[in-house]
């Protein structure tokens, strides 16, 4: 009987203790403000909000309320200056940029040209391992900052004018130098942000101070939102709502539930499972705009059968594109006969020519004279959701080319990737590409040129890359844009790629907002949204 | 009984080591490419790639360099210092934000389970071959069959968007209502196994001798189910709970995907796929001391449950 009690007096407080932890760091949330012009956006949780470290969507969400951009782009998408007075060249190498006065950081500094030099060079900076450094790699003297001892803090090619005002100099002429300062890499950092020159605080990123429309309202809460409010002495366009909650989700299906049940407010992308629900579910706010991806399959250039570019033409003849965007996607996203996105200045439809258009008769006569293999293998990363387009497309082409065609997954982009590298056999294999800012050449540099970044196939043609080359150091863009629209049709002659599908923001929010507006970069336009009601 | 447990005790730390580098090896055998797990389908930079390389021990790879970096882990870990993830946040800081919440939905499923499936066993038990005993039965053979990935959406859909009479979502901070719902969803299978086991082993024990004894006795009916056959029923389900918490914590990743719980699941499902090793290490770590002590407590009822039962 003792040794009973005693029992119990020990699981007792062992089970008490396990049940206690659990009660550690309650509190009450109740999520939402009572103040009504307060809106909720998903997103994902950022891996970095230092804005020369953020390259993913949902960071550079949230950064675009925190920071104000030198640059944005217009309905055409050409660049307009927002906190920049003028970014002025006149030979497209030396570029001086003017900062509009006004503007102040959250914590009351003011802006000055010294803040985005010293934000570019922390980012170019090779030891400090900021995922957007590839930006700034256009400036002179980016090279002594590389490697692991480099030799230089500062690039040479930066220099402070006056308070408003700084030059940057390129190592060569770049016409689209201005549209490039769009992207989150160039926002400046304040004073603040550094604990000796070019060492940044560690806190700072769990509460980026930025001279944009919000700012941060306590700290990034990890894996649960972010929440900014209206900054009152932003100089811009005020936004029309006073905070702004960035909620954290790890699924879209249940960020999609909440947008049902009016418990969150704006869900930048429906998720693939409900779109063909979205549109009776959500009515007119069910919404599609404009946006910048471009999926493709690719040809290693290893790969001796896809050799004959007639084969490859014949593979995209044979592919039905108008059908798989129907049927799979659901009208979400475009079929693609072009080599850049139709969001860009420049874009022109249906370069491809007749390798664009579908027509099974001329694909099976030429995939046949050509000497195409018998068996094709279109490689896919397993994790992304594209089996199902995958396996259409495989069925297309093993009706209309009477070969036998398979679906291969491999687990991860990176094993896919690997698999190339090491010019294992993977046949075809999907790509896609998302631009960082509106020029052909961001599509065309990194995806054909023969050290593109993204060049993952080994596609390399001298007078393409020549093309390119000539049309970054045009004196203007109308120049640019031919000599790029020239390289445009090299690739529809050599096809190195299929081009498959353009995508598009397909987007949904609640009964409680109004005028959301989603960019390019698939992002809400965080002045725009209002209240509704 | 203190030397009992105190035994106990001391095998959990062992266990603890063993566990963390066969879970540390499997991590590291099956790592392809952290940096660009990370990056999704963005092309890495090479400074990004040698900074992370450099920071995490990328490149020591094959048996020494997994000793090197185990061996690493474990020094900083007898510190306190979990590490680092990739994404440079401290894994202490994601384990302390994510157990909190998965504990609190893990006790209402364990909860629910309890109340709902041992009372509703113990009457099924008692009325064999009711209305209430058969209907139980399909219902728990249904709810068996119902895996969670279908009906944790279903249950979100139809009570939470449809109806409205549950929040869809809990997210990180939740009330107790809140996370009600996906607390019934996560306990419902729990539930029915409980509920399965409570009512054999009572109906079982209702026709052992002792029983008879008690009612010969005199006993009013009431007495004989609520003190000697109860207790004697509970054996089987109080080994089955045990368990199970360990399960509802460890097991958590459908329904808090679902209700967006950012909890141990979902630090748990993001560290695999982005190959995370130090953070996977940590958090099963974590789950594995759970294990450890519930199973301990689990030991420590039985001798209060049945007197046979001693620990030297």
């Amino acid at each position: 009987m003792r040794v009973r009690r005693l029992a119990a007096w020990t699981a007792l407080p062992l089970a008490v203790t396990l049940g206690l932890a659990a009660c550690g760091s309650g509190g009450d949330g109740g999520s939402g403000g009572s103040d009504s012009s307060a809106v909720s956006i998903q997103i994902a949780e950022p891996q970095h909000l230092v804005p020369t470290n953020t390259t993913e969507t949902s960071g550079s969400q949230v950064l675009a309320g925190l920071f104000s951009p030198l640059v944005d782009y217009d309905a055409q998408n050409q660049p307009y200056e927002v906190a920049a007075e003028s970014v002025t060249s006149s030979d497209n190498k030396v570029w001086t940029i003017k900062l509009k006065d006004g503007y102040t950081f959250h914590n009351g500094e003011k802006v000055t040209s010294e803040d985005y030099v010293n934000a570019w060079n922390y980012g170019a900076y090779a030891p400090n391992g900021q995922g957007g450094s590839y930006f700034f790699e256009k400036i002179a003297g980016y090279e002594d900052l590389q490697g692991d001892k480099p030799k230089a803090r500062e690039m040479s090619g930066l220099k402070k004018v006056d308070d408003l005002t700084f030059q940057v100099t390129l190592s060569a002429p770049y016409i689209d130098f201005k549209t490039m300062l769009g992207y989150n890499a160039f926002y400046p950092l304040p004073d603040a942000a550094f604990s000796a020159p070019g060492v940044l605080k560690d806190s700072y990123e769990q509460a980026p101070i930025g001279q944009g429309p919000f700012k941060m309202k306590g700290a990034w809460q990890h894996d649960s939102k972010i929440d900014v409010e209206r900054y009152d002495a932003y100089p811009g366009e005020k936004p029309k709502v006073k905070d702004v909650e960035f909620r954290v989700y790890q699924q879209l299906s249940a960020a999609y539930a909440d947008v049902l049940g009016d418990n969150l407010d704006v869900l930048p992308t429906i998720p693939t499972e409900s779109l063909s629900n979205a549109p009776t579910d959500l009515g007119d706010r069910y919404k599609t705009s404009p946006m910048s991806s471009f999926q493709f399959l690719a040809f290693p250039t290893f790969d001796k059968n896809f050799s004959n570019p007639d084969v490859r033409k014949a593979i995209s003849m044979a592919i039905d594109r108008d059908e798989i965007t129907k049927s799979v996607f659901k009208g979400s996203q475009d079929p693609a006969r072009s080599f850049v996105s139709p969001v860009l200045p420049g874009y022109r439809e249906n370069t491809a020519g007749a390798a664009g258009e579908f027509n099974p008769t001329e694909a099976k006569k030429l995939y046949q004279a050509a000497g195409g293999p018998s068996k094709i293998v279109i490689s896919y990363n397993g994790d992304g959701g594209h089996k199902d387009w995958v396996d259409a497309t495989a069925n297309q082409l093993k009706a209309n080319l009477g070969v036998d065609v398979v679906g291969s997954a491999e687990p991860k982009f990176a094993d896919l990737l690997t698999k190339v590298e090491k010019k294992q056999s993977v046949g075809m294999f999907r790509l896609g590409w998302v631009m960082d800012y509106p020029s052909m050449e961001d599509y065309l540099g990194p995806l054909y040129t023969t050290n593109g970044s993204s060049n993952y196939y080994g596609y390399s043609n001298p007078e393409f890359d020549k093309l390119v080359k000539e049309g970054s150091a045009a004196a203007t863009q109308d120049e640019a844009i031919k000599k790029y629209q020239q390289a445009e049709d090299i690739l529809a002659k050599d096809m190195p790629v299929i081009p498959l599908r353009f995508g598009e923001n397909v987007f949904g929010h609640s009964s409680k907002v109004k005028n959301v507006e989603m960019d390019l970069f698939q992002r809400v336009n965080l002045v725009k949204i209002e209240a509704a009601g | 009984m203190f030397r009992y447990i105190l035994r106990r005790l001391l095998q959990m730390v062992l266990a603890f080591f063993g566990t963390t580098l066969i879970v540390y090896a499997l991590m590291f055998a099956g790592q392809g490419d952290p940096i660009q797990a990370l990056a999704g389908e963005r092309p890495v930079t090479e400074a990004q790639r040698a900074y992370l390389t450099e920071k995490y021990h990328l490149d020591a790879t094959g048996v020494g360099g997994f000793f090197y970096r185990y061996f690493d882990y474990v020094r900083s870990l007898l510190q306190g210092d979990l590490g680092q993830s990739l994404t440079g946040r401290q894994i202490g800081d994601i384990l302390q934000a994510a157990w909190p919440v998965t504990v609190k939905l893990a006790l209402i499923a364990l909860a629910v389970a309890i109340i709902f499936g041992v009372t509703a066993g113990v009457v099924a038990g008692i009325r064999r071959a009711s209305i209430f005993d058969n209907s139980t039965l399909v219902l728990t053979l249904l709810v068996l069959g119902i895996p969670t990935i279908v009906l944790a959406p279903l249950a979100q859909y139809f009570l939470g968007v449809k109806w409205q009479l549950f929040p869809p979502t809990a997210g990180s901070e939740p009330t107790f209502y809140a996370l009600l719902l996906p607390g019934i969803v996560l306990g419902s299978l729990s539930l029915a196994t409980a509920l399965r086991l409570t009512r054999t082993s009572v109906a079982e024990n209702l026709r052992a001798d002792y029983v008879r004894t008690a009612r010969s006795k005199g006993l009013v009916k009431r007495r004989i189910v609520t003190v000697h056959v109860l207790r004697n029923s509970l054996i089987p389900v109080v080994t089955f709970l045990g368990v199970e918490l360990g399960n509802l914590m460890s097991g958590a990743i459908i329904t808090e995907g679902v209700f967006n719980i950012p909890g141990v699941g979902f630090n748990l499902f993001r560290g695999i796929r982005t190959e995370d090793g130090p953070l996977v290490v940590g958090i099963v770590s974590v789950l594995v001391v759970v294990y450890l002590v519930s199973n301990l407590v689990v030991d420590v009822l039985y001798a209060v449950l049945d007197p046979r039962i001693r620990y030297e």
